[in-house]
């Protein structure tokens, strides 16, 4: 590698989970989020719900980036909102600190809010149009009543330039600012008050590939800089192989697996992920030329997921994958795979994992 | 009508040329100019991906293609030929006759191209009796039945009746790829067809539309900011930038011998799985230029590292587009040798 900046990326640490010294820095057991659905009579009576989020638990360590990836309507937006409390969780636990702050009220939680940060997926709806830079980025220091030690200006400014901005723009207007730009805003906004966590719902996937480059080596700098944990929500598994320690896949409402990022890459246990590596498209013409003939799930082979993900609202019994997956057995309908661990460092639930010791197990039919 | 007849002035053979295409737009700051002298050729079976940054004109281009910039202040210029037939020039309701039989177009927001008032079939009949004034409607609907099935929509007699809410997002992309394919078009242009799409999902609209392609032997245009995708896809690939085209060549060599260091900078600057991960990606420094003051000379100087490798002349002249390798095309000052060292020295190692 030619690359003039220390290396971040491998850690010859021991990876945050099997360090038991360290203390989770947000702790999530079995959360729950369900949307109810009213009917149409004056009662307006419950007669359903939206199982969002439907039981799910994970911890992230000081100092580490756990992504979470997963198909639209998954959960992993509503997932991002009940960590950071912006929604009410239906059920289970979020400890941040050791603390226990599920069911917090907005003035218990606000001292809280110094601490874990949010960046929002889309640059244009999360900047008020009719404010101008600094007051969006000093918006923080008012409402916290932080007193900054050469006055807000100064410390809005050197944000600005700490996010890669020019710290004259402090009277601009968000739209005299490119997508990119404004993507550093609101990223110096959440920086502003010294978070020990940001969760970042989608950071770069409304914005250019050559400015998304930017935006994550930004996301990287600060992070070894001032020691933040992340918490990166992404449907992109290419930009989140990129920033994560660890990554979390959400189907449904679950998380199938829990991984380290190499390992997760190289030897994905639930057909779900193996399913969405397949499916990204590599930029490499060579590949589809190989693709043609070659069996699924080996060389460029290509495992295609018919269907659409099911509604959370009647989720599939058992494995919620199954009716989708093509190892699919009568125990999965039946049973619920748990998430266990199934090697150091990966946890996973499935009935039959993938990429085991032996490996004649592989794939052999869709 | 202005019909051209069959004469000598068809340029090639190609089934679709465009020729120094403008398309320019009057607005209250000063002319936007979206697409500024764009030239290609596609022949029919052929696969053509156009790849550039949000604002390079590439969505602008596919429009004028098909006719549909209306607006007074769209200034279009240059010739659009397609199979003999030049559009610029035409009458307005040739070009819509021509609009959805021999060309037709995929858009990318399949909630928002579609009728919510109407039901899929309903639309999917419109665009068959459209250019079948003759035919019934029990024939037309017979049709796009026919059609959903074909792109794999379950139960079509069913879901025919259905509203364009009641389809996911991935069966609203496959009931506007149906709807596309209707009267059989020559030439098929996507704009995005997958971006609003998941992975899984976008794999089995771009199966769809390679399958569709082999079958009925259309020319297809994908446009695309994912390089992903039109690596997927693609027989040869445009890349623009600024509104102008700066490379064009087939797909295997634009990815393996890249000439243009906008097109290394798109390529270092995605994440990609194929490969060992990178501890850095390298961006492409800058911002996208704006089209009313387009940056002198070359469009991509401002954030070209190796702008003063040229001596000035990137700040002072514009580039052509040139032959570096047999059908590769660039536009760039430096010269052939120097890309290539560089390419090889600097860039290669880094992908």
């Amino acid at each position: 590698m030619t690359d003039t900046q220390p290396a971040a990326v491998p850690s010859p640490t021991p990876s945050p989970e099997r360090d038991p010294q360290r203390a989770p820095l947000l702790k999530v057991t079995d959360l729950v989020r369900h949307f109810p659905i009213k009917g149409g009579g004056v009662l307006r009576r419950k007669v359903g719900a939206v199982r969002a989020v439907d039981g799910i638990s994970f911890a992230v360590h000081p100092g580490e980036t756990l992504g979470v990836v997963g198909e639209s309507g998954c959960g992993k937006s509503t997932m991002g909102r009940l960590v950071t409390r912006l929604d009410e969780p239906t059920g289970g636990t979020v400890e941040f600190e050791g603390r226990d702050i599920t069911h917090l009220g907005a003035a218990a939680m606000r001292p809280l809010r110094r601490d874990i940060q949010i960046v929002f997926q889309d640059p244009y709806s999360s900047l008020n149009p009719r404010h101008t830079v600094g007051t969006i980025v000093g918006a923080p220091f008012k409402l916290q009543k932080v007193a900054t030690e050469h006055g807000v200006k100064r410390a809005v400014q050197d944000l600005l330039e700490l996010c890669g901005l020019n710290p004259e723009h402090y009277n601009r207007y968000p739209h005299e600012f490119s997508g990119g730009q404004r993507q550093r805003i609101g990223i110096a906004r959440a920086l502003a008050l010294k978070p020990k966590m940001i969760v970042a719902d989608e950071p770069v996937s409304a914005l250019d590939v050559s400015i998304q480059a930017q935006v994550v080596n930004l996301l990287d700098d600060l992070q070894r800089e001032l020691g933040l944990t992340y918490l990166i929500i992404a449907h992109d598994l290419s930009v989140v192989r990129h920033v994560s320690d660890r990554v979390a896949v959400m189907y449904l409402g679950k998380i199938v697996e829990v991984a380290d990022r190499d390992t997760l890459y190289s030897r994905p246990a639930h057909p779900y992920t193996t399913a969405l590596l397949s499916a990204v498209p590599v930029p490499d013409p060579r590949r589809k030329e190989r693709r043609v003939g070659a069996a699924p799930g080996e060389g460029g082979g290509r495992i295609l997921l018919t269907g659409d993900v099911p509604s959370p609202i009647n989720p599939p019994s058992g494995c919620r994958f199954r009716t989708r997956c093509w190892k699919a057995q009568e125990i999965c309908a039946e049973q619920e795979p748990l998430l266990e661990l199934l090697s150091p460092g990966q946890q996973v639930a499935c009935h039959f994992p993938e990429n085991q010791q032996s490996p004649e197990n592989q794939v052999t039919t869709p | 009508m202005t019909v051209q007849p069959e004469d000598a002035r068809r340029p090639g053979d190609a089934f679709l040329a465009l020729r120094d295409l403008r398309i320019h737009f009057d607005t209250d700051d000063g002319l936007v100019k979206s697409v500024d002298g764009v030239s290609l050729d596609l022949a029919e079976g052929r696969t053509l991906g156009i790849v550039g940054e949000s604002g390079s004109g590439k969505s602008v281009t596919s429009l004028g293609i098909m006719g549909l910039h209306r607006s007074r202040r769209a200034r279009i210029s240059g010739e659009i030929w397609l199979d003999g037939e030049e559009l610029v020039g035409a009458d307005p309701d040739r070009v819509r006759r021509l609009r959805g039989q021999k060309m037709a177009m995929i858009f990318q927001d399949p909630l928002t191209a579609m009728h919510p008032l109407y039901t899929v079939g309903a639309q999917i009949v419109e665009a068959y009796l459209a250019h079948h004034p003759g035919g019934t409607k029990r024939e037309a609907r017979r049709r796009a039945i026919e059609m959903l099935d074909r792109v794999g929509i379950p139960q079509p007699d069913r879901r025919v009746d259905d509203y364009p809410h009641q389809f996911s997002g991935g069966m609203r992309q496959r009931a506007m790829i149906a709807m596309a394919l209707v009267n059989n078009p020559q030439l098929l242009i996507a704009d995005e067809p997958t971006t609003a799409l998941d992975v899984t999902v976008q794999a089995q609209i771009l199966d769809l539309i390679r399958d569709v392609q082999s079958e009925f032997g259309s020319a297809v245009i994908i446009i695309t900011h994912d390089l992903g995708v039109v690596a997927e896809l693609a027989d040869d690939i445009l890349v623009m930038y600024g509104g102008r085209c700066v490379e064009r060549g087939p797909a295997t060599t634009l990815f393996e011998a890249p000439e243009h260091p906008y097109t290394w900078g798109l390529l270092g600057s995605m994440p990609r799985l194929d490969r060992p991960l990178q501890e850095r990606l390298v961006p492409v420094g800058g911002t996208p230029p704006s089209l009313i003051n387009v940056p002198s000379g070359c469009a991509f100087h401002p954030r070209c590292p190796y702008a003063e490798l040229t001596g000035g002349r990137s700040a002072g002249e514009r580039p052509v587009l040139a032959e570096a390798a047999p059908g590769h095309h660039a536009a760039c000052h430096l010269p052939i040798a120097d890309r290539h060292r560089i390419f090889a020295e600097q860039i290669a190692p880094r992908l």
